[in-house]
């Protein structure tokens, strides 16, 4: 029970980061991508605070709690898969300004182009997971 | 972008890294949203409700920040309807081949210093970038 209120005190931080941010306005997420047009940097912020924050949060609950945290694997193969994979992933992206949890975060909120967007998505994992194999996790 | 919109970007930004990190050591997973969300569709004995209730928890903070800060709530769609159950399926199926998104290669493995979700990221921002300029630069 403390571990699920706990997932969902983390989630709340996540998807409350995410609209605070502005990640789940698409026009931001595309405005970060026009690197050619009116170029919106705000994403780039983001990131920077999730990576930093997430390094530094991790080195301290690695060294406070060594044994609940997932084998750290710096090497994982780069595999054709792998860059396949990131290619079809950015494209989606780049079309509609939404990724897995901008896009989840707009469903909730009742968004017409996340209501289209998620069973989409979900049909998409759906046919991979069946039809192109499990990722190595 | 004004100083306030960098610094809700940043404070966003660690909200989401330290809402990953606090979900890594509950459950042990690297809990990128695709591959948290994904797995639901090929359900293992005890490993569901986790994810329901991690993503629940993500759709109620994001829909509670857009009721109490305006600034949240800005949303403009940036594709035609008809576009987007393409750029879902390509979403779904790129990220369940590739082994991540934003938050699992983008967040999570670049914050660990993986090698492979380093390259997985530079390759989906550059596809990402190179679509934008494609569909909103025509001619150029």
């Amino acid at each position: 029970m403390r571990k699920l209120i706990l997932l969902f005190v983390a989630g709340g931080m996540f998807g409350s980061g995410l609209a605070m941010s502005g990640m789940t306005n698409p026009a931001r997420v595309i405005g970060f991508l026009d690197v050619f047009g009116a170029w919106d940097p705000t994403l780039a912020f983001v990131m920077g605070g999730a990576v930093g924050s997430y390094a530094i949060a991790m080195a301290v609950f690695r060294r406070r709690w060594p044994a609940s945290c997932p084998a750290q694997d710096r090497k994982g193969p780069i595999s054709k898969r792998l860059v396949l994979g990131a290619v079809l992933f950015g494209i989606g992206w780049g079309i509609a300004g939404f990724c897995p949890g901008p896009a989840l975060a707009d469903f909730a909120a009742l968004r017409i182009e996340a209501l289209w967007f998620v069973p989409a998505m979900a049909i998409g994992m759906i046919l991979s997971q069946r039809f192109l194999g499990a990722d190595r996790d | 972008m004004n100083t306030s919109t960098i610094l809700l970007a940043v404070a966003g930004g660690v909200l989401i890294g330290v809402g990953s990190a606090i979900a890594t050591v509950v459950s042990g997973r690297i809990p990128g949203i695709s591959g948290v969300f994904g797995r639901l569709f090929r359900p293992k004995y005890g490993d569901s409700l986790w994810r329901v209730v991690f993503l629940c928890g993500l759709m109620f903070g994001a829909v509670l920040t857009m009721l109490l800060f305006p600034s949240a709530a800005e949303y403009r769609p940036m594709a035609p309807l008809a576009w987007i159950p393409i750029a879902g399926l390509l979403v779904g199926i790129g990220t369940r081949v590739g082994g991540g998104c934003t938050s699992g290669h983008g967040v999570c493995g670049v914050g660990s210093g993986a090698i492979d979700s380093i390259v997985a990221t530079m390759v989906f921002m550059a596809a990402a970038i190179a679509t934008v300029f494609v569909i909103h630069h025509p001619g150029a």
